[in-house]
């Protein structure tokens, strides 16, 4: 089971679960991801210990794609 | 406590998108970072040199000048240390959220490092994060880089513009910039801002005594990176 989720005030919320074998699962995690994007989340999924990606599109493998606001120099 | 092992950061594939905002910044390199570095020692000697010229020569001039000499020297002293005191302001940690979204925001985090970062971060409030440039301690809203011999001081955090930035729990803020630095390092280092750089000593009496053992190992792990094999 993937899990998209954002970091927010709560700690943490979950928008979507999915499976590659259910779409509408999947078609409801695409919309839930397009619409963070649209509101300026950067989408990340780690890729190993140290590695992380930034993506574009949901990747419908990977088992947990995380949220996150822009950063900027303080 | 016990180092993390060695390991590289990706290679950047990708361009961090915050770089945007700060397009006339050089990206931040090896060589760039030395040229900083080299900086911020000439800086401080500038500093730090005309004071001690002056107490010197006010004494030969007129010992009855000790009083004026002696304050140019504490001049001397205290301009270096307020700067070694913003490079720690950097790391200090902010106001918490409740406990139930701190607790949601570690346990993300949690997921993000491996056993010996998690029990760093537990006892000092900073991430151990070995990278390309150097190794890393990442906090709440900013980062230090141990890098040939310095520490670099940077201040970065959730953008402060996006209204939901102000109301996220430590774990998160820290899992933002973690996240961000994996996937772009020297991106990541072009978008902060140096607040000081400078021998790893004058920090270290600065930062708060939990922070200690978190520099300790940073400066240990890169000492072991600089003298292993190539």
């Amino acid at each position: 089971m993937s899990k998209l989720i954002r970091m927010d005030h709560t700690g943490h919320s979950t928008l979507a679960e999915w499976t590659a074998e259910d779409p509408a699962a999947v078609q409801v995690a695409v919309t839930a991801f397009r619409e963070q994007l649209d509101n300026g989340y950067l989408a990340m999924v780690s890729t190993g210990p140290g590695h992380a990606e930034q993506v574009r599109e949901l990747p419908l493998d990977a088992p947990l794609v995380i949220l996150r606001l822009p950063i900027s120099g303080g | 406590m016990a180092a993390a092992e060695p390991r590289a950061l990706a290679p950047a594939f990708e361009v961090l998108p915050e770089t945007a905002a700060v397009h006339w910044r050089p990206r931040v390199d090896d060589d760039r970072l030395r040229r900083l570095g080299t900086l911020w020692t000439l800086t401080t000697l500038a500093h730090v040199v005309p004071f001690v010229g002056a107490a010197v020569g006010l004494m030969a001039l007129n010992p009855l000048t000790l009083p004026v000499a002696l304050a140019c020297l504490a001049h001397a002293w205290v301009i270096p240390e307020l700067y070694a005191q913003r490079g720690a302001n950097v790391v200090r940690p902010r106001a918490r959220a409740d406990a139930g979204p701190e607790r949601r925001a570690l346990g993300l985090l949690g997921d993000l490092l491996d056993h010996d970062a998690r029990d760093l971060h537990a006892a000092t409030g900073l991430v151990l994060e070995p990278g390309r440039l150097g190794v890393w301690l990442v906090g709440e809203a900013g980062a230090l880089l141990l890098h040939r011999g310095r520490v670099y001081c940077f201040c970065i955090t959730v953008d402060v513009r996006v209204k939901a930035a102000s109301r996220l729990p430590s774990g998160d803020r820290i899992a933002h910039l973690l996240l961000a630095l994996r996937a772009d390092e020297p991106g990541f280092a072009t978008v902060a801002n140096l607040n000081f750089a400078g021998a790893h000593w004058r920090l270290r009496r600065r930062i708060s005594r939990a922070m200690a053992p978190a520099l300790h190992a940073a400066v240990a792990l890169q000492a072991s990176r600089s003298s292993g094999p190539a």
